[in-house]
């Protein structure tokens, strides 16, 4: 790497006072809250209240709907990414606006409309439990929808933006020298637009992991079914605080861990 | 940059005259989720009485009122839906005077209209192939319904523990779930938009609902007023009319 030319001057002048003060109460709004769990932690009980049966059901159940929901927020929300950003079609604005409702609905409006929809009685719901029996609310397969359904968006727009910003004549290159286009997909387009892939993967899997009111209305509440650990936390904030403190610990650590370490593939940073 | 720093000034000001908000007329009355509809006509007449005074209802299943009080949210009333909940309270030091039991309430087996799991009693409950609810444990519907199945000597297939009442109640109201065990009154709530199932006098508990102004609350003569109104003639009237029993 060359030499960093700037680099004196920029040693030289100082940030502005006023941007450093207001990026410092910025970033309180962030630890403020972090101290107030620390300061409400009881260390010695940790070990045994981690060791729970309440925590290890409820870290399984996040675990595997975390990942579930990632997994098919990726076989089917990079298609679509595909599609918004090369397919060119009437109403692409009305589909881009779907995909990114779940963004800004509230999550209990997202939990009742899936069980509106999705529900023993509902509009999908119902034919599909006659014709095979299948309940999906309170299962683990509910779980895993409603992280889907407010996580996926992320990984939409991430891997779109991905695609906007690719330099298309290497594709155009490919398929001159005779690549096919799935080929053209999968040996050049995907691999090139892998940053911003990883960084949709990782956004919405700390989503999913993060989901509750979707889950809750949607899914219910059973421990070692459909408790994950945000419902556990809710559940153990009004009877067991201890708990809910190692709980959401347990949370704050994996998910600082795993964006901590996933830094460089994300944002391209230190 | 003047900008940003005056607004942000403006915010910060804006938080200042907002802490403690409290208009002087202003009583806040953090209720059980099972008293939504009673307390909803208790706040309309009490205003009609007394035009002068606003009342504002914090509903929430009760143990997120006691938490919520216990960490110093600014209430004037607490009225829950268990002796429990108040006595944790009562015992921070944060209840004036001593909590009146204003209103008691049954309990009963709720099933969507139709009832298509055939359930006839608690004995159903414990039918592995039903979708049955129950309230979580740390509110006082998920205890009453956990004390009455253990009365009939019932270990329920639960498949959900929701976190408060009506969240139950909804669940049953779609038809989602095929039975629960939620208050009397809140079958009641939903004017015929579901079954009910009697419990048993042996089996069944009956809920108090005790009540009591806050220790620190900013409106503490509003909060006085508004508990005399709820154990008044016409307040239980009210609380009658919506299924509860007198006390």
């Amino acid at each position: 790497m060359t030499k960093r030319t700037t680099s004196p001057d920029r040693r030289k002048r100082r940030p502005p006072i006023v941007l450093v003060v207001l990026a410092a109460l910025g970033l309180s709004v962030f630890v403020i809250p972090l101290l107030g769990l620390l300061a409400r932690t009881p260390w010695s009980d940790l070990p045994m209240l981690l060791t729970s049966n309440v925590v290890l059901d409820a870290l399984r159940v996040s675990v595997i709907a975390s990942l579930g929901a990632t997994a098919i927020s990726a076989i089917l929300g990079v298609p679509l990414a595909w599609v918004l950003a090369r397919v060119e079609f009437r109403g692409r604005s009305i589909v881009r606006g779907l995909v990114v409702l779940p963004l800004v609905l509230p999550p209990v409006v997202g939990g009742a409309a899936l069980l509106f929809a999705l529900g023993r009685r509902g509009l999908i719901g119902e034919p599909l439990n006659q014709a095979t029996g299948l309940v999906l609310p309170f299962s683990i397969w509910g779980v895993i929808i409603a992280a889907t359904f407010v996580a996926m968006p992320f990984l939409v727009i991430t891997v779109e933006s991905g695609l906007h910003n690719l330099d298309s004549r290497y594709e155009g290159a490919a398929a001159t020298l005779g690549a096919g286009r799935w080929t053209v997909l999968r040996r050049v387009t995907l691999p090139m637009i892998g940053p911003s892939l990883a960084a949709g993967l990782a956004l919405t899997w700390a989503r999913a992991l993060g989901e509750f009111g979707a889950t809750i209305t949607f899914a219910g509440n059973l421990q070692g079914r459909t408790q994950t650990l945000p419902l556990a936390v809710f559940v153990a904030l009004e009877s067991d605080r201890g708990a809910a403190v190692a709980l959401s610990l347990i949370m704050v650590v994996i998910s600082l861990t795993v964006l901590i370490a996933l830094r460089h593939r994300w944002w391209g940073a230190v | 940059m003047v900008t940003v720093g005056l607004v942000t000034a403006a915010l910060l000001l804006t938080a200042c005259g907002n802490t403690g908000s409290n208009t002087g007329n202003e009583v806040l009355v953090s209720a059980a989720s099972s008293l939504t509809e009673a307390f909803t006509e208790m706040e309309a007449s009490f205003e009609r009485a007394n035009p002068e005074v606003d009342v504002v209802l914090n509903i929430a299943g009760s143990s997120a009122l006691r938490e919520q009080i216990l960490a110093g949210a600014p209430a004037d009333v607490f009225a829950s839906a268990n002796t429990s909940n108040m006595d944790l309270v009562d015992e921070a030091g944060d209840v004036e005077g001593e909590p009146k039991i204003f209103a008691r309430n049954r309990l009963e087996i709720v099933v969507p209209l139709g009832n298509p799991g055939s359930v006839a009693e608690l004995a159903d409950f414990a039918r592995d192939e039903l979708l049955i609810g129950l309230c979580a444990e740390s509110v006082p519907c998920g205890d009453y319904g956990r004390q009455i199945l253990q009365n009939a000597g019932v270990i329920p297939a639960v498949d959900t523990e929701e976190p408060n009442v009506r969240a139950l109640l909804t669940k049953i109201e779609a038809g989602e779930m095929d039975a629960g065990i939620v208050y009397e009154t809140d079958v009641t709530s939903t004017d015929g938009g579901v079954g009910g199932v009697a419990i048993p006098d042996d089996d069944n508990v009956l809920a108090d609902y005790p009540i009591a102004v806050l220790a620190e609350a900013p409106n503490a003569d509003g909060a006085a007023n508004f508990v005399a109104f709820v154990l008044s003639q016409e307040g239980r009237g009210i609380l009658v009319d919506h299924g509860f029993v007198s006390p």
